[in-house]
């Protein structure tokens, strides 16, 4: 009960609805079940560390069958992969995966038709196509380690991928000046569990390759809760009035990378999609042919 | 205490550029040694937020001395002051447009008019190191400059340039290198948004001498993070750690550290190839103000180094609002000896913000199409 009370901070359940409140009461079933984690010197459990999710949440964040393809067009007999994926062969098929949400997301109406357009055109709307900043919670379960750096004055995550990386406020700086990619990220700790408030984040992101989106009223409260030595249970619950219609949430461990040598190397894929982007422009285009 | 921020977007990132002047207490002058607050491991604390902006150029200006006294300093820090000034005024509407091919400048933008000087940070201070003004970053040579290339060097850059593999600047004359414009990976990283452009990226570590000039430091026992506003260019530096074999390479090196009393030494080898040839165009030399202030030539000797580059940089606190940043390069294939330059990291309390480069980079498709209709209009 007491673990409850101070999960409910009187700050996020202002002026919120029911439904809010229903989310922040959801049992925290992951919690730590006795697990005492290793601590800073300030007494916070310490979440420095290399993690990287290993789940399908980046194919499409729900619950999901295997697909022959990301994009994908009509068949004679039902869907076979689109012209540009067509060569990738079972390399590009979507892995079935249980999802990170409960059930169906709660899409405004008119939001679920922008999420199947999305879908349909993946390949020309996905921002990870073009290695653009992944946004949050995206930047969690990308399939690539990203590194907590956590001091009792500092916190910051160093993503791999794309080289994103957030600086994480210990103390609230106010609202954020200007919307962005990775958002404004203000961490406090409710006991043992780290919560990372995240806004100011700009509409340009998605949650998944299987065109899952949101606007830039996304509020996004991630908690990172150390449940073994080796794993971190994560939270974000998602609020976002203008696609849906009530706060939801994902729920997903994180491990940390077991490799004696684990680290981030470098992923600075804004170069591994020249061609893609400025490919047409070479005074020789490459053609389609090699 | 001058305090004075400006906010400036660019493409879609928040470039955020400051000049600070605080007063830092001097180590060594005091009686009782510094000492630094120190994190649970009993290493000293490196940890914030750091403005990197100064006027003392990386190499030291033809017939300048090494230490500036307090008299001469205020008189040239007035003399830029009035210069920043000048230039941040509003600009009339009914202005002409500037002459074709430029003014002759040798500002930003190709000299067709960028930036004003409110838009920029080339700072407002000299480093003061050891309760020294200085006129250098480069300390050894003693001379304050970097070491002569060897003859092998030489003729390396010029073949380079030669096949139209590297351009020596961006800004200047740039579309009569061979090729410059034919694709995509001939551009400057900066352009590309793979690096923080100029001096920024490193290491080692220098002033952009232009904007944006914060840098950030997280310390754990284990790892170091270096984080650069410019393109979120974050080094991570690994303690204790081995580097990773030659063959694979990384943007701004492999970076493994460890500490030697007090101080963090950071060694930095396996830098990119592009990152080796973007050097050529570096040319961390200028100082944008220094440059007109002070009568010196812009240098371009930074430049071209090997695929043996090798750069050891050292931090030390030397006041809870200050670092001393220390490096040596070292590239026998390059330079006919070490250098080594040093100067202060003041502490800010300024933000550093999101520099999304890539995510709106029309430049550099819009200069691409505009090469290749200029290739349309040329047949």
């Amino acid at each position: 009960m007491l673990k409850l009370a101070r999960n409910i901070l009187p700050a996020f359940v202002a002026g919120l609805a029911g439904a809010w409140l229903a989310i922040a009461m959801w049992p925290v079933t992951t919690d730590a079940q006795g697990y005492r984690p290793p601590r800073l010197a300030d007494g916070h459990p310490d979440l420095n560390g290399i993690w990287q999710a290993m789940n399908e949440a980046n194919y499409d964040i729900q619950m999901h069958a295997a697909r022959p393809a990301l994009a994908l067009r009509d068949g004679p007999y039902g869907p076979v992969p689109d012209a540009p994926v067509l060569a990738l062969g079972a390399v590009g098929a979507v892995p079935p995966g249980v999802g990170v949400v409960d059930g169906e997301l709660p899409y405004r109406p008119e939001a679920l038709k922008t999420k199947q357009e999305n879908q349909r055109q993946w390949l020309s709307r996905d921002p990870e196509i073009k290695c653009y900043l992944p946004g949050v919670p995206r930047a969690t379960y990308m399939p690539y380690p990203f590194q907590i750096l956590q001091s009792s004055s500092q916190l910051m995550i160093a993503y791999q991928y794309a080289g994103a990386i957030r600086d994480i406020h210990l103390k609230n700086p106010g609202a954020a000046p200007v919307d962005s990619w990775m958002g404004q990220s203000v961490a406090k700790w409710e006991g043992d569990t780290l919560v990372v408030d995240v806004t100011g984040l700009n509409d340009s992101t998605w949650f998944d390759r299987a065109g899952n989106f949101h606007s830039d009223a996304l509020h996004v409260v991630e908690r990172y809760t150390r449940t073994s030595a080796d794993v971190i249970t994560y939270e974000a619950t998602i609020e976002d009035p203008n696609v849906f219609t009530r706060p939801w949430k994902m729920t997903m461990p994180l491990y940390r990378r077991q490799e004696r040598n684990a680290q981030l190397m470098d992923f600075k894929c804004v170069e591994f999609v020249e061609e893609l982007m400025y490919g047409q422009l070479r005074k020789k285009p490459l053609g389609t042919k090699n | 205490m001058k305090h004075r921020w400006i906010v400036v977007t660019m493409m879609s990132g928040l470039v955020l550029a400051l000049s600070i002047a605080e007063p830092i207490p001097v180590a060594g002058q005091g009686a009782k040694p510094y000492s630094p607050k120190r994190m649970a491991d009993g290493h000293p604390d490196l940890q914030g937020t750091y403005d990197l902006a100064t006027l003392t150029p990386l190499e030291r200006p033809a017939g300048m001395k090494a230490v500036l006294t307090r008299e001469e300093v205020a008189k040239l820090e007035r003399a830029v002051k009035t210069q920043v000034d000048e230039g941040a005024k509003p600009i009339s509407g009914e202005r002409a447009a500037p002459p074709q091919g430029g003014d002759g400048s040798a500002g930003a933008a190709g000299n067709v008019g960028g930036y004003n000087t409110f838009w920029l940070d080339p700072g407002s201070t000299f480093t003061v190191v050891n309760g020294e003004i200085r006129t250098s970053i480069i300390v050894d040579p003693p001379d304050g400059r970097i070491p002569q290339m060897t003859p092998a060097a030489r003729q390396r850059i010029a073949a380079r340039l030669l096949a139209g593999a590297g351009q020596p600047n961006n800004d200047r004359g740039l579309e009569t290198a061979p090729g410059a414009y034919d694709d995509p990976e001939r551009r400057p990283l900066g352009e590309r948004c793979l690096l923080g452009f100029g001096s920024t990226a490193g290491p080692p570590a220098l002033p952009n001498y232009f904007y944006n000039n914060l840098h950030k430091i997280v310390q754990t026992p284990t790892t170091i993070l270096i984080l650069n506003e410019m393109v979120h260019d974050a080094r991570v530096v690994r303690m204790n750690a081995e580097h990773l074999p030659k063959h694979i390479r990384k943007w701004m090196g492999d970076s493994v550290g460890r500490w030697e009393g007090d101080t963090l030494v950071v060694d930095t080898t396996n830098f990119n190839a592009d990152q080796i040839r973007y050097a050529v165009q570096a040319a961390p030399g200028r100082g944008l103000f220094m440059v007109e202030s002070l009568g010196a030539k812009p240098q371009d000797r930074l430049q071209g180094p090997s695929q043996d580059l090798h750069v050891i940089e050292r931090f030390t606190r030397v006041a809870d609002n200050a670092l001393l940043y220390r490096f040596t390069v070292e590239d026998p294939g390059t330079w006919v000896a070490p250098f080594t330059g040093e100067f202060t990291w003041p502490a800010t309390n300024e933000q550093i913000f999101e520099y999304a480069c890539h995510e709106a980079n029309y430049a550099l498709e819009n200069i691409l199409r505009g090469a290749r209709q200029r290739d349309a209009t040329a047949k």
